[in-house]
């Protein structure tokens, strides 16, 4: 049942999950208000189909996802849309339109929140589909919309459905807590989940430090009597939870540089999507609240709470004992990859998994770092788990060596902020990576823009010459037939 | 070692450099460097705004300019400075900033069409080198801001100053936001 080995370098770091796991979790009940953004953190936006004045129910669909990117939005609430304005969001880029619905005070549900009947009886087209209609997106931490990566897996030949449950980042325990109290619905999301991928085999990866999750998960899966299902525990080392890391440590594997984990056969879903389709299938219900962790030395009682999306987050951290101590930080995710906010009235998206109050006991170490020169000890390519050389990166970065940065593999970085964990010389390495991986797409966008205007415009030319040249043609034979034979007199008559 | 020997060493390293020498001044005689695919090189350096800035109608033309040496490398404001430092790489060169007697390199931008004040004369039309503006007469017009190289050349044909530059919409969602701890 245990992986033996696992992926290869990585780190075992201060879990911190301690605080706040031990509980059950707590129902923020509904705010006043919930602000949705468009873009739930893929970078990509829904488009509103509601407009400011319009009343919405539970479940009401307020923002259709025409980009398979983007994750259609529903109303958490019954109540009136107040506003569809840019406002600070927990996304990349730190802004987007959101769409602010205040209460109502009823508990109207939407009709089109119906339970699904037979999901069993659907089509995997269909499946995905409806699951697009539903918003289901990624609840790991990515938002990424669940319908387009089962579609394409699809059509790649996947055959083994593998469930995320590793949870590797320090602070995080929403999925813990979910599995302990839900084990029943992922492993049922799990059954349609692997339905909809076309896939045989389905895997469910849990992190060894987590064994009341893996007994309780083990126990619904006894009770499914599904021969394919099957349960692994893998090595608490981070980045475990990574796509292709635990690939590596469930199916022995690597996925190759450039490709899917698709290619290598197999896709990957979180827990926590699962029990939210296992929801779907049950009530209808689309994604309108998420488990979340809320936690750090700067909350009153660290705790997991279930929470409406769109919930302001100074909601969420009342409901775990409002704030603590001296708050340094505000930080959408875990002290590794999460994304430091400006401000508590940001709505929690379906991809925030975790909202971490720091204070300088959890980040001391980190504040006010200076950057010194790389001394090249390498310790950030010994716990590299893409196995790059972040040395040689970072060189390449600072020359804004694109040629060399493409060659050292700066795109199969997975962000998990290793390096700069280790640099005995706090370069911000993760950083500076993601900035170069902006720098390449943008000159990659630069230099197609370009070739499409030399195309454009090679037509044009032509396209100019032919007329000139017919132009001319018909002006000839005009005149010579005009002429009469013989006359040599130069000048047109027409 | 005897005298000979030396000698036969020297005659034969001599034999060898009068040949070989004597072959590659032949071959560079008689085999000319690729003209054509030179003016490619260039054009691939070049950004495409078919601008004309340069004073030649569009960037292929520039390019067969330099590359006949009609042509100084540093006429391209679009590219700016990185595009003459990058010619100054391939032709050998050692121009590395823009001549600002062509023009000042300015931030990426788009053409936007005020669709209240247009009056559908179509004169932007013929003057758009990259076909990127949509309209007939008579007809509201609009740009097509994915194909536009914002080069301004609809700028001056345009009866009613409907035209504005605005900045191009961002590629990418570039991080600026300070990371967390």
């Amino acid at each position: 049942m245990a992986a033996r080995s696992t992926f290869p370098a990585g780190l075992a770091l201060d879990a911190h999950k301690q605080q706040g796991c031990g509980s059950s979790i707590v129902e923020v009940p509904l705010p006043m208000q919930v602000v949705l953004a468009l873009d739930q953190g893929t970078g990509y936006r829904a488009e509103p189909v509601v407009a400011v004045g319009d009343t919405v129910a539970m479940g009401t669909l307020v923002a259709r996802a025409d980009h398979p990117f983007a994750s259609a939005l529903h109303s958490p609430l019954a109540g009136a849309v107040v506003a569809i304005e840019t406002r600070e969001a927990a996304v990349e880029g730190g802004r987007s339109v959101c769409i602010v619905i205040a209460s109502n005070g009823s508990d109207r549900i939407d009709d089109s929140v119906q339970p699904v009947a037979d999901p069993a009886s659907l089509s995997p087209d269909e499946l995905a589909r409806r699951l697009r209609d539903a918003g289901i997106a990624g609840l790991g931490g990515a938002g990424f919309p669940t319908a387009t990566k089962l579609a394409s897996a699809r059509d790649r030949g996947a055959h083994t459905l593998l469930l995320n449950g590793a949870e590797c980042e320090p602070w995080i325990c929403c999925d813990d807590a979910l599995m302990r109290s839900a084990a029943d619905d992922v492993v049922l999301g799990a059954l349609i989940l692997r339905r909809a991928a076309g896939a045989v085999g389905c895997v469910i990866a849990i992190e060894d430090d987590k064994p009341a999750a893996i007994a309780a998960v083990a126990d619904a899966i006894e009770r499914q009597r599904d021969a394919a299902l099957k349960l692994v525990a893998v090595p608490a080392v981070y980045p475990q939870g990574a796509e292709r890391q635990l690939i590596t440590a469930v199916a022995g594997i690597e996925v190759p540089s450039g490709g899917l984990p698709a290619d290598a056969g197999v896709v990957c879903q979180n827990v926590a999507t699962a029990a939210a389709v296992a929801r779907w299938a049950a009530h209808g219900e689309p994604i309108v609240s998420r488990v979340v962790t809320v936690t750090g030395s700067g909350v009153g009682h660290p705790c997991n709470v279930r929470a409406p999306i769109g919930t302001p987050l100074s909601a969420l951290i009342a409901a775990a004992g409002g704030y603590r101590g001296t708050p340094l930080r505000l930080i959408a995710g875990g002290n590794m990859t999460g994304r430091a906010l400006p401000t508590d009235e940001i709505g929690l998206t379906k991809a925030m998994n975790c909202v971490l109050v720091a204070t300088r006991d959890d980040i001391g170490s980190r504040l006010g770092a200076v950057e010194l020169p790389c001394i090249r000890c390498g310790d950030c390519s010994n716990v590299c788990p893409a196995g790059l050389l972040p040395q040689q990166l970072h060189r390449a970065a600072l020359a804004d060596a694109h040629d060399a940065l493409r060659q050292l593999g700066v795109h199969d970085c997975i962000d998990c902020g290793l390096c700069d964990y280790v640099c005995p010389s706090q370069i911000p390495l993760a950083d500076r990576f993601r900035d170069a991986r902006h720098r390449l797409n943008e000159a990659a966008a630069a230099a197609k823009k370009s070739a499409d205007a030399r195309e454009r415009h090679e037509l044009r030319t032509r396209r100019l010459q032919e007329a000139a040249t017919a132009e001319q043609q018909a002006f000839e034979s005009v005149r010579n037939r005009a002429r009469p034979p013989g006359d040599d007199s130069a000048g047109g008559t027409n | 070692m005897s005298l000979d020997a030396i000698v036969i060493a020297v005659l034969v390293a001599a034999a060898l450099a009068v040949t070989l020498g004597s072959a590659l001044g032949w071959a560079a005689s008689r085999i000319e460097p690729d003209a054509g695919s030179l003016v490619e090189q260039i054009d691939a350096l070049l950004p495409q705004t078919q601008c004309g800035q340069c004073l030649y109608p569009g960037c292929r033309p520039y390019a067969a300019a330099i590359a006949s040496g009609a042509a100084n490398i540093d006429r391209c404001p679009p590219g700016g400075d990185a595009t003459v430092r990058a010619l100054a790489t391939l032709l050998d060169r050692s121009q590395r900033t823009l001549d600002p007697a062509f023009g000042a390199p300015k931030p990426a931008q788009v053409a936007w069409i005020d669709e209240e004040k247009c009056i559908g004369c179509a004169r932007c039309l013929p003057a758009c080198p990259v076909d990127a503006i949509v309209g007939a007469p008579r007809q509201m017009h609009t740009v097509i801001a994915a194909q536009c190289t914002g080069c301004e050349l609809c700028l001056p044909p345009c009866p009613v100053d409907c035209i504005e530059l605005r900045p191009a919409p961002a590629v990418s969602l570039r991080y600026r936001q300070p990371r967390a701890a």
